[in-house]
Order: structure tokens, then C-alpha cells, then sequence
């Protein structure tokens, strides 16, 4: 093990640095010269502050694309060119997450405000990068302490506070059994590094499994399973995703979701490679796999069904992320490269999808007066662009094609059925997940019908900033150009060769 | 120009509506006609090419070695090797051209929406353009995603600008739909990796078929998923609350040609793919085809609103197409196709005279309440006479065409099957003359009298009722000169129909 150069650690992890002054430096501003500002002017500034610092982040990423796999810290940390990638889907999101931000108001804290958004930024960052169990168990928490405190950032708000006391507690618990299930599979394993863990089960016998390792396993899932929110673990997500300030909320289902699962995505694939199982109808055998298909089958019927009732449209949006990573879990079942492939265009399409989705429900449930679907009410007449955005977006979430959604969808679901196309081992998800989208159709249709069909108490147009706009339609033509034309995305997935996914062999 | 160019310049429509402003209503309107004139035009132009094409094969080989027009075939998304390949045949053109005339018609039709005209034909004209997108598509995933495009802008337009509770009939419309297509997505997948995740092309996959107990499970899957769409019994309940509640437009467009896209899809999708799984289901295919012939037109008899009658006599002929398709011989299968034609045009002026011509004005659709209309506005009643002749099969018309040949392709089929579908004639002829006295003859004692009219004062019935605006007079005489053409020289459709249905046989044998 060599000890690497402090230089050659600071040029891998300049992007996560820059943020971080950044996010100091937007502290010091605020302190210093903005305390007696007006509120707009204080969010603007800092906001633009933070925007600043986000893009100059995206220099160095940029500047070690095409080099080759980089690793720090004997093994803790990796740096390549997925890796960088996904960084760059990271910055892009929280960037846009700063702009509805700048238009939102934050409460009194804006400097914090800015400053932990940030911090939870580069949390995300260093998860992404983490391929060593402790430095992933860090970079977990780092992203998931910003995010409580962002919950709980409407102060005077009681659904903000429970929101976020909810969150702390469900989040607190899950790094108990995150943290229990990495520390027996440490003790089995005597290694803490994913390369490590995978040589160690290999040369034990591979599928064999010791109850010592399998609770190992089933404890770390849970742990993950809280963290992205899959049955029988979502209880906390409703509350916190409806309680939280809706760019927060943004934040929690974009940047949030993408870090963890492809975290989750290195941990079972590179670490718990050889530990499957089978989740094939009819021929279950314990492994990851198949804990993850009945938390799958579940999220996928409960998210669907709960998402039918709701009246709140930030609720309702939660309960179809539950749903959502459900379908992502097919992907990961697969346990295939295609699979992997589909997992990691599925949450690019899935944040978008949802930072825009949540983007229009920030930008517009301020000046309508709430974010219940009768707030939404005749919205077409009223924001014309705004719905057009959410029509765009919501049909995403949907799976109508030609949009992003659909697309990524049907890769997920071709990777399952493609695992065992002889026998359609998989084809039992696959038809759940196909008929639940049938499902969630309809309670998308439900809000597009309080925007486009109802009318609403009032007809006053509703004017929001341009940059807003901008930012919004940007992201919806991503979403639309990642359905239509998924090809140079894919391409540019498929040619990193996975070279951080090692244990992808099949 | 090639016929792909009627997706495009439809498309192109729509996003030129899109940018105008909302206010300028007549602008939008003749943007929308003028999109949809350009499109069939070219539907046309290419529909005629192909005809002399089939026509001069025919008379130098004696029949088609191989009927389909390429147009464009690349790479779409190689990681899953699905290509944007459109093709068309001869039994995609005649849909294509009706497509082409539903949504010339359809505008006309409309051309009294005063509400959120933008948005209307803005989602007017998506759907259209899909539709078109869906007869040309040989590749089975952009076939899918061509049919999806055509439902969603089905739920806007029936829940913005319908009546009779819409918002219920959108909905069950739309879910219905995106059942029938999850259906056939699994269908599709299966049927991918079971090939060995090659190609989705139609065309290709066709040379290998698949093994026969894969094609005896898969093929239900997508036939059945793709007849929900086609009306067939017992999943055609959405048809008459959908046609009902759907805008006039929306209507002709729903039972005219989005109809067909199940039947298409029935045809292009599962008959095509599975040969001997459309051999091992073709019995059940036929007998759900009869019920619904017979069903639909003993239901429309006993409707008590118009358009409620207009919207089960569509399950009754679409039954037609379904039983003629599960024949699997010349006669019921060109006629078929031809069926296809025939009802899309027939089922567009229906619902034309009975939403924009009669409900418009009275704002009533009980039969109960109408009466006497022939006096006020007669145009309208020599629309229905003429469309309901066709509907019933008479001679002279299209539907005799196409419905004699069903009939002669089921008694080859099995006797049996020809004479209760035939029961549905005679049941027919009643409906459509029941709906006819009620509506526009005086009956027994003078119409306005009696029966709570709700809207028109005493004596004359509907007195100020508003006369037929041109744009309702020009497309009403386009069908109904449609209808004739086809009756009277029906050899224009049926060559190139009869051409590659008698392809396809020799392929599936």
C-alpha cells in the first residue's frame, strides 16, 4: 500500500474541495456583508454564489475525463471516468436545485441554507467515488446530516419540523443497521475494501453462505433500503418529502436517490458479487437478489396504490418514487451489465424527471397558494410553459413514450427479461412492474387533469423568473432527448467498461 | 415526397401551433386544416403511386413477390439494436389514407371549438401524427411507441372539451389503452429475447419464427392487448362511454381510426409474428368476434341516446374486422382490411351528423327528445341516411363490400359463424332506421309537442335551429363521396389489399 502524494489526493477531489470553500465562502458573504439585506437580494446573492462555485467544480471534473483509474487512499476512494460522470450528474442537479432555491424562500439562515446544500453535494461526491465500506458509511452520512438539517429549514412550519425530526429518526436508525451489517461483514470477511470482501467470499466457496455473512447482508440492504426508500423502509419518506422545503425535497429525491443507488449498485455488485442468489420464479435461493425482489414486488404495489389516494401533490410524488425504486431494483436483480447499464440511465432519467417535476411544484405552489392538487387547479391557463413542463415531466414518471421515462423503463425491464430469456426466470417482476406503470398512470393523469381540465378560483396569470424557466426546460429537454435519442448516452455508459463495476462479468 | 412525410408535416403542425399565440383562433384553425390537407395529400400522391406499382406487378408476374414499400431503415438505439424502419404495404396505405381523411374531416368538424383552440388542435394533431407513425412502423418498438403517443392526447382531448361525463370516460378510455399496452410490451419482450435479442424488426423476425408453444403463449398476449383498442368483446366496454363522452372530432377520430390501430396492431403485431399460435387461437378469435357483431347491434337497438347507438354499432363492426382477420382466407380477410376503410369512414360521419350537425344545435342527444329534424336542418338527415345505408350494408356502399366478403370468408371458415354474424344485419337496418324516425322523421304526432322538449319551443320542432356551416357541408360530402367511390368501385382498395392479404396467406402457410 502505498501512501499517496497529499498533491495527487487534492487534484482527484478538487471538484468536492472547490464546493466546500464554496460553501464557506457563501457562509463568510452572508455573515459578513448581507445579515440586514432584503431576503430576495440575500437568496439571490448567495444563491449565485453557490451556482459560481458549482460550475467552476465542473472544470477539474472536466479536466480528468480520459485519464486513467485513479485510486487514493489504498482503495478508499476511486476516481474514473463513470465515477466523474456521475459527479457531473451530481453538480448538474444541485445546480439546478440552487436555482429553484434563489427563488424560493429559505427562511431567515440563507447563508446555511446554502452552505449545507453544498455539503450535502460533496457528501454525494465522495459516495460516488467511496468503493471502501467506512469511507462509504462517511460520505453516507455526510450526505444524510445535510439533508435532515435542509428538512428541517421552515422553521415556523410544524409539518417541516416532524418532517424532519421523522427523517433524522428513520435515517438514525438505518445507519444503526447499516453500520451492524458492515461490521459482520468485516468480521467474516476481515476486509473492509469491495474488491476485498468479493476475493474473501470467492475463496471461502463462494455461494456458500455463513449465517454470520448472510445477516451481514440482509442488514446492509436494510440499511440501504432506508436510504432509498423501498418497502417495508419508506415510512419516513411521505412526511419528510411533503414536510421539507420543496427544493429540499428536490434534493432528497434527485442527488440524494443517484448517489445511493449507485452506491448501493458498487456494494452489491463489486462486494457482494458471488452472493446472488436467485430471485427466478420458482427457484428461489437466499442471496441479495432476492431480498431485493420482494422489497421490489412490494414497493412497486404499495407506492402505486398509496400514490392513488393522495391529495398533495409533493405526497404524491413521494409515494411514486417509493414505486420508482422499486422498478430500479429490477435492474439491479438483473445483475447483468445490461443490468447495470439500465440501473445507471434509469436514475439519470429519474432525477430529471423528478427535479424538474418538483422544480414546477416549487416554482408554482408559492404564488398559488399551497401544493394540494386543488392549488394546481387551471394551472394551464395560468403558467402555461410551467404545465407544459409538468405534462412533459409527468408523462416521463408515467413511462409514455417518447419521452425519457418510458425508455428507461423498458431497458430496466429488457435487462430482467434478458437475464434468463429461455425460461423468463425474471418475467414475474417484469409483468408487476409493466402492470403497476399501468397503475400509475392514473394518478398522473389525476394531477395533469387539476392542471389541464378543472378550473380554478382564479385566473391570474402566474409570472415566474425567466432564469427559473430557462433551467426548467432545459431539464425537460433532456428528459425528452434521453427518450427519443438514448443513443450517445448509452454509448457513453456502456464505454466506461465499467471499470469501477469490476464484479459485472456476466 | 415520401408517405413518412405525413408524420413529419404533422408534426410540423404542431409545432407551429404551439408557437402561435393563443388568441389568433382562425389562424390556428387554418394552420391545423392546411397541416392536415399537406399530410393527406401526400397520402394520397404516395397511396396512387403504389396502386399503378401493385397494379403493373400484378399484371406482369401474376401477384406480389413482395409488397412492402421501404421508406427509411438506420440504427435508432443500437444498444438494444431497435431501428427507426418504416415500410408500408398494401394493407397500411388504405389506413393511412383514412387517417389522412379523418383528420382533414375531423377539423372541419370542429371548426366551431371556440375554447382553448391551441391546445385542441395542438393535441389534435399529436395524436394524428402517431396514428401515422404507428401504419408505417415495421419495427416493433417504435410501433409501441408511435400507439402510446396516439393515447395520451385521447385523455386531453375527450376530459377538456367533452360532455357526458368525460372525465370518466377519458380516464376509463386511457387506462384501458395502457392495460392493452402493457400487455403487448410483455408480449414484445418476450418475443425479443426469445429470438435471441437480435432485432425487433417485423420483418425479420418473421423469417424466424419462434417455437410453437412460445407463440401459442405470447400471441394472446399481444392480440389481446392490442384488441382491447379494436373494440373486441368483452373488452370494448370503453369504446361507447369514450366515443360518448369524446368531442365530435375526437369521436370520429376514436372509432374512425384509433380503432383501427388495435385492429392493425392485432394484424402487424401477433397475426404476422405467430402462425401457428393464430392457427391454435383463431377459433376463439372468431367466436369473441361474433358476440361482439351480435352484441353490439342488439345493444345499439335499445339505446336511448344517439350517440350511445353510434357507439355500440361501432363494437358490432369492428367485430367484422376481427372475425374476417381470424378467417384467415382471401375473401375474409381482404375484407377485413377493407372493413377497416369502410367503418373508419362511416363511423366518422355517424358521429360527425350525430355530435357536431344534431347535438351542437339541440344540445340533446335522447332520442326522445329529438324529432323532426329533417324539416330543420335536412342535410344532416341525408348525411345519416347515407352513412347509415353503409353502415347496414347496402349495396352501392363500401360496407357492402367489405361485410359481403367477411360473410363469404366466415361460411368457408364455418358456416355457422356467417349465419349469427349475419343476424347482426337485420339488426342493424333496425337501429340505424329506429334512430332515423326517431330523430328525424315527424312521428306520429308532430315533433315539439310533446316528450319535454327541453330547448325548442312549441309547434315547429327546433325552430331556430342554426343552418349546416360550410366546413360541416364540405366534409360531410368528402366521406359520404368516399363511401360511394369505394361502394361503386371498390377494385381502386381491394387490388392492393387482395394482393398482399394473398401474400401473407402463402407466407403463413
Amino acid at each position: 500500500m502505498m501512501p499517496a502524494s497529499y498533491f495527487e489526493i487534492l487534484r482527484a477531489l478538487s471538484p468536492e474541495a472547490m464546493l466546500t470553500v464554496t460553501a464557506l465562502a457563501a457562509l463568510t458573504l452572508d455573515l459578513a456583508s448581507l445579515r440586514y439585506a432584503d431576503a430576495p437580494v440575500r437568496t439571490r446573492t448567495i444563491g449565485a454564489t453557490a451556482v459560481v462555485g458549482l460550475l467552476a467544480s465542473i472544470i477539474p471534473l472536466w479536466q480528468q475525463f480520459n485519464a486513467p483509474r485513479t485510486v487514493l487512499l489504498g482503495g478508499t476512494l476511486a476516481v474514473d471516468d463513470l465515477v466523474l460522470f456521475f459527479k457531473l450528474v451530481i453538480v448538474a442537479l444541485t445546480l439546478v436545485t440552487v436555482l429553484i432555491s434563489m427563488d424560493f424562500d429559505v427562511g431567515r439562515h440563507v447563508g446555511e441554507y446554502f452552505a449545507v446544500m453544498l455539503f450535502g453535494a460533496v457528501g454525494m461526491m465522495l459516495l460516488i467515488s467511496a468503493e471502501e465500506l467506512l469511507t462509504i458509511f462517511v460520505a453516507l452520512e455526510l450526505t444524510s446530516i445535510s439533508l435532515y438539517i435542509l428538512t428541517a429549514f421552515h422553521k415556523g412550519e410544524l409539518r417541516s419540523q416532524e418532517a424532519a425530526v421523522k427523517y433524522f429518526m428513520f435515517g438514525a436508525i438505518s445507519s444503526a443497521f447499516l453500520l451492524f451489517g458492515l461490521s459482520y461483514v468485516y468480521g467474516v470477511t476481515g476486509t473492509t475494501s469491495l474488491t476485498g470482501i468479493a476475493a474473501a467470499v470467492k475463496a471461502n466457496g463462494g455461494m456458500e453462505m455463513s449465517p454470520l455473512l448472510a445477516t451481514g447482508l440482509l442488514f446492509t440492504i436494510i440499511g440501504f433500503g432506508f436510504k432509498v426508500a423501498v418497502v417495508p423502509f419508506h415510512l419516513w419518506a411521505p412526511d419528510a418529502y411533503e414536510g421539507a422545503p420543496t427544493p429540499v425535497t428536490a434534493f432528497i429525491a434527485t442527488g440524494s436517490k443517484v448517489a445511493s443507488f449507485f452506491v448501493l449498485l458498487k456494494v452489491l455488485f463489486i462486494g457482494f458479487a458471488g452472493m446472488e442468489g436467485s430471485a427466478f420464479w420458482g427457484h428461489f435461493t437466499s442471496g441479495w437478489t432476492m431480498l431485493l425482489a420482494v422489497t421490489a414486488a412490494l414497493s412497486m404495489v404499495l407506492g402505486n396504490c398509496a400514490a392513488i389516494v393522495q391529495h398533495n401533490v409533493k405526497r404524491m410524488l413521494a409515494y411514486s418514487s417509493i414505486a420508482h425504486a422499486g422498478y430500479i431494483f429490477i435492474g439491479l436483480i438483473a445483475a447483468t451489465k445490461m443490468g447495470a447499464t439500465s440501473v445507471l440511465f434509469y436514475i439519470i432519467v429519474y432525477a430529471l424527471t423528478n427535479l424538474g417535476a418538483f422544480g414546477v411544484v416549487a416554482a408554482l405552489s408559492g404564488r398559488a397558494g399551497g401544493d394540494d392538487m386543488q392549488n394546481f387547479n387551471g394551472m394551464a391557463k395560468r403558467a402555461p410553459f410551467l404545465s407544459l413542463l409538468m405534462l412533459i415531466f409527468v408523462l416521463s414518471l408515467a413511462g409514455v413514450p417518447p419521452l425519457g421515462g418510458f425508455f428507461g423503463k423498458f431497458y430496466l425491464f429488457a435487462s430482467a427479461v434478458q437475464r434468463d430469456s429461455q425460461s423468463f426466470g425474471l418475467l414475474w417482476l417484469v409483468v408487476l412492474g409493466i402492470l403497476m406503470s399501468a397503475v400509475s398512470l392514473y394518478y398522473y393523469l389525476i394531477l395533469l387533469k387539476h392542471m389541464y381540465v378543472l378550473d380554478g378560483s382564479s385566473q391570474s396569470p402566474i409570472i415566474t423568473p425567466t432564469y427559473l424557466s430557462v433551467a426548467l426546460g432545459l431539464v425537460a429537454l433532456a428528459v425528452i432527448l434521453l427518450g427519443v435519442y438514448p443513443k450517445p448516452i448509452l454509448e457513453l455508459l456502456n464505454g466506461f467498461g465499467y471499470s469501477s463495476i469490476a464484479g459485472l462479468m456476466r | 415526397m415520401q408517405v413518412d412525410w405525413t408524420i413529419y408535416l404533422t408534426f410540423l403542425g404542431v409545432g407551429v401551433i404551439l408557437l402561435l399565440p393563443r388568441d389568433s383562433k382562425d389562424v390556428i384553425r387554418w394552420v391545423a386544416l392546411l397541416t392536415g390537407a399537406a399530410a393527406l395529400l401526400v397520402a394520397l400522391k404516395n397511396y396512387f403511386d403504389y396502386n399503378d406499382w401493385v397494379n403493373t406487378e400484378i399484371a406482369a408476374h401474376g401477384a406480389l413477390t413482395d409488397g412492402f414499400k421501404q421508406i427509411v431503415n438506420v440504427p435508432w438505439i443500437p444498444a438494444l439494436n431497435v431501428n427507426y424502419h418504416l415500410a408500408v404495404d398494401g394493407i397500411s396505405f388504405p389506413l393511412i389514407v383514412l387517417n389522412g381523411f379523418v383528420c382533414v374531416t375531423g377539423i372541419l368538424f370542429s371548426w366551431n371549438i371556440e375554447t382553448r383552440v391551441k391546445e385542441f388542435f395542438a393535441f389534435f394533431l399529436t395524436l394524428i401524427a402517431g396514428v401515422y407513425g404507428v401504419f408505417m412502423s415495421m419495427d416493433l418498438f417504435l410501433l409501441f411507441v408511435f400507439y402510446e403517443l396516439a393515447i395520451i392526447p385521447k385523455y386531453f382531448v375527450i376530459a377538456i372539451w367533452g360532455s357526458t361525463r368525460k372525465e370518466y370516460g377519458a380516464m376509463k378510455l386511457v387506462l384501458y389503452s395502457f392495460v392493452g399496452s402493457a400487455l403487448v410490451f410483455i408480449g414484445i419482450l418476450a418475443v425479443f429475447f426469445n429470438a435471441g435479442g437480435q432485432t425487433f424488426d417485423v420483418l425479420e423476425l418473421v423469417k424466424h419464427p419462434l417455437a410453437r408453444d412460445v407463440q401459442i403463449w405470447v400471441f394472446p398476449l399481444i392480440f389481446v392487448g392490442f384488441g382491447v383498442l379494436a373494440g373486441m368483446w368483452p373488452f370494448h366496454t370503453w369504446a361507447p362511454t369514450g366515443h360518448v363522452a369524446a368531442p365530435t372530432a375526437a369521436s370520429m377520430l376514436l372509432a374512425g381510426v384509433v380503432m383501427k390501430l388495435g385492429s392493425y396492431g392485432c394484424f402487424r403485431g401477433a397475426m404476422l409474428l405467430f402462425p401457428q399460435g393464430l392457427e391454435y387461437w383463431k377459433w376463439w378469435i372468431a367466436c369473441l368476434a361474433v358476440i361482439g357483431i351480435v352484441y353490439g347491434a342488439a345493444v345499439a337497438l335499445v339505446q336511448k341516446d344517439f350517440k350511445f347507438i353510434i357507439g355500440y354499432s361501432s363494437v358490432s363492426h369492428m367485430g367484422f374486422v376481427l372475425l374476417g382477420l381470424a378467417t384467415l382466407n382471401l375473401f375474409g380477410m381482404s375484407g377485413a382490411i377493407l372493413q377497416m376503410f369502410s367503418h373508419g369512414i362511416v363511423a366518422s360521419l355517424l358521429f360527425a351528423v350525430v355530435g357536431r350537425m344534431v347535438y351542437d344545435r339541440t344540445h340533446t342527444r335522447q332520442l326522445d327528445e329529438l324529432g323532426g329534424l329533417a324539416k330543420v336542418i335536412p342535410f344532416a338527415c341525408v348525411t345519416f341516411v347515407i352513412g347509415g345505408a353503409a353502415s347496414m350494408g347496402l349495396p352501392g356502399f363500401s360496407g357492402f363490400v367489405a361485410e359481403y366478403q367477411i360473410l363469404v370468408g366466415a361460411f368457408r371458415m364455418n358456416p355457422v359463424l356467417a349465419i349469427v354474424a349475419g343476424l347482426s344485419i337485420p339488426l342493424t337496418v333496425a337501429y340505424i332506421l329506429n334512430a332515423n324516425d326517431k330523430v328525424f322523421m315527424d312521428r306520429d304526432q308532430p315533433a315539439g309537442s310533446g316528450h319535454g322538449h327541453s330547448h325548442s319551443g312549441e309547434g315547429e320542432a327546433h325552430p331556430a335551429l342554426p343552418p349546416i356551416t360550410v366546413p360541416e357541408g364540405v366534409a360531410a360530402i368528402i366521406l359520404m363521396a368516399l363511401l360511394v367511390i369505394i361502394g361503386v368501385y371498390p377494385s381502386i382498395m381491394l387490388n392492393m389489399i387482395k394482393a398482399n392479404v394473398a401474400l401473407f396467406l402463402r407466407g403463413a402457410s
